[in-house]
């Protein structure tokens, strides 16, 4: 049984966090993203979880750490200046192995920027921002359902993998209003424990160690430092930091595949346009109205870690497309991965690109 | 329990230099915690960066060793999601009042129910010897090479001043007074700050010819002075000797707190 609703995005993605067990939200306000904060503020005491407006962003990814490491599922959104004010912290989740969603509603950067215009500019302030080598996960919803349910995902992605997992929205998802299929309930893939008398640190068959959550007695030491396997800080041996971090990397690059999720039209295509997102929309509605075979579309749900694999399915592709709110950011890590020539539709300001600037730009490549 | 029985001994030898303050004030906390009659896994420490922050490093309980300054706010997440944990923050006066103050005074208003405790040896100490907020006039530290000139933080009087429950400032040389204060403060609902002045022969001592441990512990001896006594001379208007400074409860109240278990 679903139940139908119209709603706006934050409040779906709020809904979604809510329906996947998220019973923590330290926050800070910032436009786009408050009418999150808003709700959770709503609804979480009603609910037995907790609400708390913290003093900045700093703050509010700390206390979401903190929270975790009691074993609750717990979220923070913002969108570009609070995201940067939480790099520090965020680098410190992935260090320390932490489960927690940050959802990132981009506005127009760089600074204070453009405070209600779309933007998808922090792409790779998301995957690189934090310093060091390190890996991440984060889905892009292209739409109000989408917030909802990549937001729940975001949470199963976040516990599975204990890693920080990113809900990368844009102003656009994050303030349009449709109906949307609001499930009764949603898949919850829970955290595993640690067993007992194994180490909180050690790789375990999958490189992901079981969570030993505060206040079960395993007296865990959880360090930003470089640390062993039983989470003791050893900073200066290269052995320790390279086995660690390429672990760390390796837990979320190696299951690549398994954490992808993506929609693949007209396989065949000699023109494939790679989106994410609100242009998403744009490619859609370019697609039903060119139809022909010879323009295919990768939708990417996951952008983090960057499906390279997907763009092969393509096999006759003369030209990728990648229609972004930016100047090119994940057109550049699609033509990482690729010998065939990919070209950014590049749209910063805050408007949507039209579906006919993409028809267009599609038929001048057949 | 004995309170050496919280110590997690497979991680001895520790860092701190011969002669440091922080040994004495984890000794002082642990002794504390251990009269509460709590169980470890009932109780976890939380730091931020520092020397004084890698004390939750040496102790058998969960812990957290945080980012520099935001021991306070992953603290407060911790104990808002599990008010029935007890949850101890370590800190130095750089960690809490330079990058941490914002969260500091926050803590304090929120009035969330935590007990900190500072290590204010005047100085940072991990990264060599600057000065930090709570150096005093004139001191020479490696970022203050002709004597700090910018009037320090009084951590106490601020905390009291932004809300905490519970306030008291002692020193390393004061061991049975800061144990006594920081149960008050385990036993406080509320935010509670214990602020320790220790000795840090390292960082601060050498350059201020305070070059032995001991001297700064006599010298923290003849200059601490009891609050009633501090606030007698201020009724009297008698000026304070110089470098001296008030050792005591600043306040005990019972003003509504959050994360206190129902
Ligand atoms: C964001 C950030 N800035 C700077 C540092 C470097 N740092 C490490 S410890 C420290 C000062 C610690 O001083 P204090 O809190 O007084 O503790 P102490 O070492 O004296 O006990 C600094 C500045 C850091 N780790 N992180
Ligand atoms: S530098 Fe100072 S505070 Fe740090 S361990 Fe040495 S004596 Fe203690």
């Amino acid at each position: 049984m679903t139940r139908l609703e119209f709603m706006q995005g934050n409040t779906a993605c709020a809904e979604g966090a809510i329906a996947a067990g998220c019973r923590f939200y330290g926050g800070y306000p910032i436009t786009p993203s408050t009418e999150i904060a808003e709700h959770m503020a709503r609804k979480m005491p009603k609910i037995g979880g907790v609400f708390v407006q913290m003093e900045d962003e700093l703050a509010s990814i700390a206390s979401v750490i903190g929270a975790s490491w009691t074993g609750a599922r717990a979220m923070t959104a913002t969108s570009g200046p609070g995201f940067s004010l939480m790099m520090e912290n965020i680098g410190y989740a992935v260090m320390t192995e932490t489960p927690c969603v940050i959802v990132d509603v981009q506005r127009g950067g760089p600074s204070t920027g453009q405070p209600t215009r779309a933007s998808q500019g922090d792409m790779m302030q998301c995957r690189f921002g934090s310093h060091g080598d390190m890996s991440i996960i984060a889905v892009s919803p292209a739409s109000v359902q989408e917030m909802y349910e990549l937001t729940a995902k975001a949470f199963n992605l976040a516990d599975r993998y204990r890693v920080p997992a990113f809900v990368m929205a844009d102003e656009i998802i994050a303030h349009m209003r449709e109906r949307i299929e609001v499930p009764d309930s949603v898949e919850i893939v829970p955290r595993r424990p640690l067993e007992k008398g194994t180490l909180p640190f050690a790789p375990g068959e999958d490189d992901v160690p079981g969570f030993p959550a505060f206040g079960h007695g395993y007296g865990v030491h959880v360090t930003g430092l470089t640390h062993d396997d039983r989470g003791y800080p050893s900073s200066t041996d290269p052995r320790v930091h390279e086995r660690l971090v390429r672990r760390l990397v390796g837990k979320v690059e190696g299951a690549n595949r398994e954490i992808a999720d993506y929609e693949v039209t007209n396989p065949d295509a000699e023109v494939v346009f790679i989106s994410y997102g609100a242009p998403s929309r744009s490619v859609a509605q370019a697609i039903r109205d060119l139809d022909d075979e010879r323009v295919g579309h990768l939708r990417l749900k996951v952008v983090w870690p960057f499906p390279d694999f997907a763009l092969a399915a393509f096999k006759s592709a003369r030209v990728f497309l990648v229609p972004e709110l930016n100047l090119g950011q994940m057109a550049r890590e699609a033509a990482r991965h690729t010998a065939v020539p990919v070209v950014p539709v590049s749209e910063i300001g805050g408007e949507l690109h039209t579906p006919q600037r993409l028809i267009a730009m599609a038929e001048g490549y057949l | 329990m004995n309170y050496q029985d919280w110590l997690r001994a497979d991680r001895l030898p520790h860092i701190y230099c011969a002669g440091c303050g922080n040994g004495t004030v984890i000794n002082c906390t642990l002794n504390a915690v251990n009269q509460m009659g709590w169980a470890p896994e009932d109780t976890v420490f939380v730091s931020g960066i520092g020397c004084s922050s890698r004390a939750p490093g040496y102790i058998i309980t969960d812990s957290l060793h945080t980012t520099h300054g935001r021991a306070i706010p992953f603290a407060t997440g911790v104990k808002l999601s599990r008010p029935d944990l007890h949850v101890v923050v370590f800190t130095g006066d750089g960690d809490l009042a330079a990058i941490g103050g914002n969260h500091f005074i926050h803590g304090c208003r929120r009035n969330i129910d935590l007990t900190v405790v500072c290590m204010n040896n005047y100085i940072y100490g991990m990264t060599g010897g600057q000065g930090s907020p709570c150096t005093p006039l004139g001191a020479v530290t490696t970022t203050t090479p002709y004597g700090c000139h910018e009037p320090p933080f009084d951590l106490a009087s601020l905390a009291v001043a932004a809300g905490a429950n519970y306030v008291s400032r002692w020193t390393s040389y004061h061991v049975q007074e800061l144990t006594r204060a920081v149960k008050t403060g385990l036993e406080t609902p509320g935010f509670s700050l214990i602020e320790a002045v220790v000795q840090c022969p390292t960082g601060y001592g050498r350059k201020n010819k305070l070059r032995e441990a001991q001297d700064m512990i006599v010298w923290m001896r003849d200059h601490a002075v009891l609050l009633k006594k501090w606030r007698r001379m201020d009724d009297e208007g008698t000026p304070h000797p110089a470098g001296t400074f008030p050792v005591g409860e600043f306040v005990r109240r019972n003003l509504p707190a959050a994360g206190v278990p129902k």
